[in-house]
């Protein structure tokens, strides 16, 4: 706790001027730092800005970058574009819930793995396209991706 | 290596015959003319790291360092053959550059083997580029005469896939920033305009309004400060052309912003890009770097006494932030809504100053327009929307990747004749144009040339450029229902018909392709009911929606139902759909002689609907399956099919 708060006050710090165009930058910094916006760090935030909690919240929420939990070790991205639409990433959405047991947007109990799904990751020429932090897979079935998140359990343990 | 600010004024400044001969010699090393060992350039962008670029880039220097060869390893970006990927191009000293697809790491060495011994390798080729002074290949076809750059005209991607996105010197001795020093040392800031309105170029991220226009009412409001926002915010699922011009040829775009930042006399400039184009953002930072470094950006631009700074902004990941009034409130640290018009951007906009929004695409035409002239322009492409127009193919076509065309070229040719139409053996159904804002083009329609009012007049819209292709496998109901859960989800929720609109549209297509569990009654009249109301709603919408978002979201819907009626007809009466992508809608059944009755699949069905004795077949009961497909993802014997 003692080393995020001291990594926080370094964000910070970076902010200088108080002024309502640094929130964004702001939480971007505090996303790629953690991974993740926690209460704290939106408190804390809003108090820097001298803007009400409330604000900070409500304007996290409303764009898709931030994400209010820890990702997972592994953070599995899946492209859901149109082309990876039409390639099939909607059975491999299906069967990711249903091997990881977690929805878009959340991390696994053990903290291994989290899934979220994105708009278009720009690769239509290889679809469908699902990246495992910066590794990606293109072209992948439902048998494949089984097989990739049993291979990443395997190297977890 | 940079040049530095006196070589590159002598550049701008004379004709390629009037260097010294120590500055020829410069130039063309940076021109990459003449060699001093073999080139190596490896397409590293997104599409070619997918498509396994790193591993590849790995084996190329494993190999020369393993044999202690002597070259030059560079980056370029995607040439435009996405599904190509991963492209390198090898250039021999005194040969003209050979380009490869799909090279994996594994056939590197026997490809490299191969070119060092003056052997066109086994490799799939796809051709050499034509470069004056350099001893071709013979019998090898030169890259303009392949259909697939044959018929397009290249002339703001020209460069993509061929230079290094990080090299400076690369871009100018090219002829680059000749067109930004001609504007600010020669031409007055409302001469700059003219141009511009004279060259008739239009926006290029959908609406088309004419860009000249726009910057001349940005220039006449006054104001002490003006801003111009450039939108690299593409958002569009399956478009992806601006990202690939920024990883392709980061300095055109910025030579481009500086030329509008001037004609609108303003000496501020935001880029807005989405943050998840993390090549992008690295290779521009890289670039308003080194142009700061040699005196192109900044203060005092080359003795000019114009001032500049273009900063870099992360989008933090809204569809709805591609409207100019949603991403100047992003830009102001709001939530990304819009706001009605007007006041225009251009009149009040980032800060309650005049500001103008342009996408990449459209700025990436300025360098050409200015060393070109407005009548070049005006000369290419139909009467009143001249220029070209980079479209982003992707779907069931063989050829997935970008093509720039003059505007007016039919879709026949843009998808048959340049991507290469479907695989074999599958016929084209339909196109859909623009994305979740745009329209569905069916076959028929394949003559219609692409401008912006010959797509109006068609009832149709261009939108940024993304072509999905669709082939007689592919269900447009469900492609319908998917955009519109994509701009349901991205729905701001500012005004009412869009937030509850989209909504209700999304629901009424999924009870569409979706089979009830309770058959009986008035169901099939319900969503008969659904369809006809989804007209009257979009109409609705259509008419109430604050902004261009929920404005054009029912053009997937409404075109669909006017060429394709009988799909949501079939999947409405005769609960099927015959591409078989509406997983829902299957029906399942158990082959007798393969079913060992092993009975799991009877246990896993959530519905009971599978019934049968231990040790003989079992059989589904069709009026209880809802089509969930659990029975035929446990069957150990592959007895479970659907039809």
């Amino acid at each position: 706790m003692a080393t995020e708060n001291s990594s926080m006050d370094e964000i910070l710090k970076r902010f200088p001027q108080i002024k309502r165009n640094a929130l964004i930058p702001l939480l971007q910094a505090v996303q790629d730092e953690f991974g993740y916006i926690s209460e704290e760090a939106i408190a804390r935030i809003g108090s820097h800005l001298s803007l009400p909690t409330s604000k900070v919240y409500g304007l996290a929420t409303f764009y898709n970058q931030f994400s209010f939990s820890p990702r997972g070790v592994y953070h599995i991205s899946l492209c859901n574009g149109s082309a990876c639409h039409l390639g099939g990433s909607g059975d491999l959405f299906s069967e990711l819930t249903k091997l990881l047991e977690i929805r878009d947007g959340e991390t696994t109990r053990d903290g291994l793995f989290s899934l979220e799904v994105q708009s278009c990751i720009g690769a239509c020429g290889q679809p469908p396209v699902m990246a495992i932090n910066d590794t990606y897979f293109s072209g992948v079935g439902v048998k494949e991706v089984r097989d990739i998140i049993k291979q990443y359990r395997e190297d977890a343990t | 290596m940079l040049p530095d600010k006196e070589f590159i004024l002598k550049l701008a400044r004379s004709a390629p015959t009037e260097l010294s001969p120590e500055d020829q010699e410069r130039s063309d090393l940076l021109k990459k003319v003449s060699l001093l060992r073999p080139l190596v350039m490896v397409n590293c962008s997104t599409s070619g790291v997918v498509a396994g670029a790193k591993q590849t880039w790995e084996a190329i220097e494993n190999y020369v360092s393993d044999r202690s060869i002597d070259i030059d390893l560079a980056e370029t970006g995607s040439i435009g053959l996405s599904s190509e990927e991963p492209v390198v191009s090898v250039q021999l000293p005194g040969r003209t550059r050979l380009f490869f697809s799909k090279v994996t790491a594994d056939r590197v060495p026997n490809m490299l083997d191969d070119l060092f011994h003056h052997v066109v390798p086994d490799q799939k080729l796809i051709g050499q580029l034509r470069q004056s002074g350099h001893e071709p290949w013979s019998d090898l076809p030169y890259l303009d005469e392949i259909p697939f750059f044959a018929l397009q005209n290249r002339i703001v991607m020209g460069d993509c896939g061929i230079i290094d996105p990080f090299s400076m010197g690369e871009y100018i001795v090219g002829g680059g920033y000749k067109a930004f020093l001609q504007t600010i040392r020669s031409l007055t800031i409302s001469e700059v305009c003219d141009l511009v309105v004279a060259s008739g170029l239009r926006g290029r991220s959908g609406g088309g309004f004419a860009t000249g226009l726009k910057w001349k009412a940005a220039f006449n409001t006054p104001s002490d400060q003006k801003y111009l926002i450039c939108n690299a915010e593409e958002s569009d699922p399956g478009a992806f052309m601006d990202r690939n011009l920024m990883e392709g040829n980061p300095f055109l775009l910025l030579e481009g912003i500086s030329i509008a930042a001037y004609a609108i006399g303003s000496n501020r400039a935001y880029i807005y890009i989405r943050s998840e184009y993390k090549d992008a953002i690295r290779k521009i930072k890289n670039a308003i770097l080194q142009l700061r470094e040699s005196g192109l950006l900044g203060d005092n631009i080359m003795d000019s006494g114009y001032n500049l700074q273009i900063s870099l902004r992360k989008g933090p990941g809204a569809f709805v932030c591609g409207e100019e009034t949603a991403l100047i409130a992003s830009l102001e640290g709001k939530r990304g809504m819009p706001s009605s018009k007007p006041p225009y951007p251009s009149t009040s906009g980032y800060l309650g100053r005049p500001t103008v929004v342009n996408n990449v695409e459209t700025l990436s035409n300025l360098p050409a327009i200015i060393r070109n002239g407005p009548q070049w322009f005006n000369g290419i492409g139909p009467e009143g929307c001249p220029g070209t127009k980079i479209f982003s193919i992707s779907g069931r076509v063989r050829i997935s990747g970008l093509v720039e065309v003059p505007m007016g070229t039919t879709f026949n040719t843009i998808v048959n004749e340049i991507a290469g139409g479907v695989e074999t053996g599958r016929e084209l159904k339909a196109l859909h144009v623009g994305g979740p804002a745009g329209c569905m083009v069916p076959a028929e329609m394949m003559d219609v040339p692409v401008s912006f009012e010959s797509l109006k007049s068609n009832e149709l819209v261009m939108g940024s450029g993304g072509i999905l292709v669709m082939d007689d496998k592919t269900c447009v109901v469900n492609t319908v229902k998917y955009f519109m859960d994509y701009v349901d989800k991205q729905s701001c929720g500012k005004c009412i018909p869009c937030r509850e609109g989209t909504r209700r549209m999304a629901e009424i297509l999924r009870s569409i392709i979706r089979k009830s569990t309770d058959e009986e009654g008035h169901t099939t009249l319900e969503l008969f009911k659904g369809v006809m109301q989804l007209e009257s709603l979009a109409e609705v919408m259509k008419d109430t929606s604050l902004c261009g978002l929920g404005q054009n979201a029912p053009n997937p819907v409404l075109s669909s139902l006017k060429y394709f009626r009988h799909e949501y007809e079939e999947h409405i009466f005769d609960r099927k759909c015959n591409s078989n992508t509406c997983t829902e809608l299957r029906s399942w059944f158990i082959d007798v002689d393969m079913c060992t009755g092993c009975s799991i699949c009877a246990k896993r069905c959530p519905t009971e609907a599978i019934i049968g004795t231990a040790r003989h077949p079992y059989f589904i009961v069709q009026q209880k399956c809802i089509g969930c497909g659990i029975c035929y993802e446990v069957c150990k014997f592959t007895a479970v099919y659907y039809k």
